[in-house]
This record gives C-alpha cells, sequence and structure tokens, in this order.
C-alpha cells in the first residue's frame, strides 16, 4: 500500500506541473510585465548580449552557412528588437513574421538546436541567472515550429 | 571478463561513427537504465538515449553499478540511435548474491521507437514504444523457485516531457510508463512462475528538476509483477543526482530502495552510472 501511495504522490507532482503550466501559458496573454525585460539588462543588455550572440553564430560551422548572405548588422538589430518585445519591453519587432523570415532556409532541427546553444552560451557569457534564461528559451522555444524545417 | 570484451568490442566497432553529430540539447539523451535502455536508472523513459537528432547516428556505452545489503549488481550496457527515431541496446546484468553466494545473469537487447513528439518542443510529450527481451543465463536458481522461463520479452510505452520553464523557473522532466511484464526481479529469477504465468501490467514514473544546464535531481518509481509464490515482489524507487557536465560524458549518483528482495529485507543501498557518448 505504502508503494501505491508514492505512485499517487508522483501523479500528483505530474498534476501541479501541468496546472503550473496552463497557468504560466495565460500570464503570457494577460497585462505583460517587464520584469523578463529588466533581468535581461533592458535595452543595452539585451543588445549586448545579442552581439555575442551572433559572434557565436558566426564560429559556428554547423549554422554560419545559413548567414552567409546575411546583413549582419541588420540581423542583429532585429532580433535584439525583437527579444525586447517578447521579453515585456518597450520595442516594437518590424520585421517579418517568423515562417517568412525562414522560409526557404531548411533549417533542421539540430540547427535549430545548435543555435540554441549559442543563445545560452551567450546567456552565460553576460552572467544571466539561470531562472532567467529559462524564462526567455521557453518563449523561444514556442518557436520551433514556425522555423524549423520551412 | 565478459564485460570487458563486450565494451572492448563495442568500441571497435563505434570507432568509425564516434564524430557523430550532437544535435540534440545537453541533457536530453538521458543515462542509460539497469536494462539498458535510454532513460533514467530504473525506468526507460520516452527519449533516445545519445544526442543523434534527425538523420544522425549515436551511441553510448554505460557502466551501472548498485551496492545494496545484501547484493550487487552490475550492469554493462551500449546503446545505438539512429534519426532519434530508432534505439537499439544491449545490457549484460550480472547480479551477486553476497550473503548466499553465487551469481544470477542475464543479457538483454532493447528496441525502442518513438512515436511521436519532442521531449523539449511542442506542449505535448514525446511518446516511444519499446521492447525488452531478456535471456537468463543462470536459469537453475530462478527455476528452483518456481520461475517458469529463462526468457522473455517486457514491452513498454513512455511518455516524457520537459518544462524549460517549470516551477521557481527551473527545466522540470517527468516520465510516465506503462510496461507488460513476465520477469520476476527485472528477469534475474526468470520469467512467469508457479503465482502467475501471464503477463503483468506495472506503472513507473520519473521526474527531475534541473537545479541548472548540468544538474539534475530527481525521483524514480517502479511497480514491480509478483508472479513467484516463494517470495513477494516489491516495488522500488530512487532518489538521483545525475550530472551532464558535456555531451560525452553523464553521471548519475542514487540512493535506491529495493526492499524486500528474494526473502532478504531492507535491500537499500546506493548506485552509481557512468555514460559516454558518441
Amino acid at each position: 500500500m505504502r508503494d501505491l501511495s508514492v505512485f499517487r504522490a508522483l501523479l500528483l507532482i505530474l498534476t501541479v506541473f501541468m496546472s503550473h503550466q496552463v497557468a504560466a501559458n495565460s500570464d503570457t496573454t494577460a497585462a505583460r510585465s517587464t520584469a523578463l525585460y529588466d533581468e535581461l539588462g533592458g535595452h543595452d543588455g539585451i543588445r549586448q548580449m545579442m552581439e555575442t550572440f551572433v559572434l557565436n553564430i558566426a564560429e559556428d560551422e554547423r549554422v554560419v552557412h545559413h548567414f552567409v548572405n546575411a546583413d549582419i548588422e541588420r540581423f542583429h538589430t532585429q532580433i535584439s528588437e525583437h527579444i525586447c518585445e517578447l521579453s515585456g519591453g518597450p520595442c516594437t519587432y518590424k520585421g517579418a513574421s517568423m515562417p517568412e523570415v525562414h522560409k526557404g532556409m531548411n533549417i533542421s532541427r539540430a540547427e535549430f538546436n545548435a543555435i540554441v546553444e549559442n543563445l545560452i552560451t551567450a546567456m552565460e557569457t553576460h552572467d544571466v541567472a539561470v531562472s532567467t534564461q529559462n524564462r526567455l528559451l521557453a518563449i523561444l522555444a514556442a518557436m520551433h515550429n514556425d522555423v524549423i524545417q520551412r | 571478463m565478459k564485460i570487458r570484451i563486450l565494451i572492448g568490442a563495442v568500441c571497435l566497432c563505434m570507432s568509425p561513427i564516434a564524430a557523430a553529430d550532437f544535435g540534440r540539447l545537453l541533457a536530453t539523451g538521458g543515462l542509460t537504465t539497469i536494462e539498458g535502455a535510454g532513460g533514467g536508472g530504473i525506468v526507460p523513459w520516452a527519449t533516445l538515449s545519445s544526442y543523434a537528432e534527425q538523420g544522425q547516428w549515436g551511441g553510448t556505452l554505460a557502466y551501472n553499478h548498485a551496492n545494496v545489503r545484501d547484493y550487487q549488481l552490475d550492469v554493462a550496457a551500449a546503446t545505438l540511435n539512429y534519426d532519434n527515431r530508432v534505439e537499439f541496446s544491449y545490457a549484460q546484468q550480472r547480479f551477486t548474491l553476497e550473503s548466499l553466494g553465487g551469481e544470477l545473469e542475464q543479457a538483454i537487447y532493447g528496441v525502442k521507437y518513438r512515436l511521436y513528439g519532442d521531449v523539449v518542443y511542442g506542449k505535448a510529450p514525446q511518446i516511444s514504444m519499446g521492447a525488452l527481451h531478456k535471456k537468463n543465463t543462470t536459469f537453475a536458481l530462478p527455476n528452483a523457485v518456481g520461475a517458469t522461463d529463462d526468457s522473455g520479452t517486457d514491452f513498454y510505452l513512455a511518455a516524457t516531457k520537459a518544462w524549460l520553464d517549470g516551477p521557481w523557473h527551473r527545466t522540470w522532466l517527468a516520465n510516465l510508463t506503462v510496461r507488460a511484464t513476465k520477469a520476476n526481479e527485472m528477469g534475474l529469477l526468470g520469467f512467469g512462475g508457479d503465482k502467475k504465468d501471464d503477463y503483468s501490467l506495472v506503472a513507473e514514473a520519473s521526474v527531475g528538476m534541473f537545479i541548472n544546464r548540468h544538474w539534475i535531481v530527481g525521483v524514480e518509481y517502479r511497480q514491480k509483477p509478483n508472479h513467484l509464490n516463494f517470495a513477494d515482489e516489491q516495488d522500488w524507487h530512487d532518489v538521483f543526482v545525475g550530472w551532464f557536465p558535456t555531451k560525452r560524458i553523464a553521471v548519475a549518483l542514487a540512493y535506491t530502495n529495493l526492499k524486500t528482495i528474494a526473502g532478504a529485507p531492507e535491500q537499500s543501498g546506493v548506485y552509481g552510472s557512468m555514460q559516454v557518448t558518441f
């Protein structure tokens, strides 16, 4: 019987996760907080972090071929704006939608993960807390389907 | 000795693909279970071993050791993953009866197929099904205590999901596995028995929290069937710490409670696992 109660406890933990996740999802549509934007260091912090991110990509042979014809300055500005907006900052991303941007690029699942790793490395370089990293990664991971194999 | 030869052979076979790409994120390959399949320590997960993504090959070599009051378990295992779609595994288990004397051994051939989803991306969990074919090579003792067969096959369905931004803004992982099995004590005491000679359906679960990208703490639970009259089988659990310093290496340490095994009570102790990924 004790065994069964352990199993019930695990199921309960699972249920709590699910409900937490539902709550987190509804958070994003509710009144936007600038907390994540602030934790990322605001406008300047995000721009600096994104510069490191772009430099990391430039040195990553797994993905750099996708950027050979890209205007790096423009890419840096646009992705900084996008992250600023997504994190609740006072910016408006004026670029194309994610599916449009990545159309024809045929980005593989492995390449998407490589980009994620470059972002994590950039966040580590700028001493972004694990909790802040996770909040940003969760927002960006939701774009997975809009980016890969387009 | 057999185990060393196995590891040597697998190393040789795998050297041509040692340059396989690691296309998935750190820790998504999980660890190697005591039955060889990718997962936690005692529960196979829906994740496939290694870091192979679509179109890539990957593999792992692992050594697991459990030391409880009256028994020791040693497991050498190897896995191969293609396309993050199908995983093949092989494990050689040796169970040493410290107080009674003697050893029980079995070989486990596993296959796991990812049916749906991705553990990290999307809202749905990753779902895989798998089979573990086990062959006990020390059947005299299992036979004497009432086991029917020296071999058997487990079938399981597993669902695994990670939440990047879970409670306390930490990444969490949860797994639920349902298994049909005839195995007594995993198969070390044979398959089927004088009490029940049919498949039993058992549930298994794991929950873990990543403190950061490299460290995970968690718990596991595994329900066990009851096929033998001579001794009741009891459910297993453990509390573990996993360390993923790089994609090459994974280490786990656990405190495990296997309770009463073959009539000998209080079988709690430590479990260690070391995995190298190719």
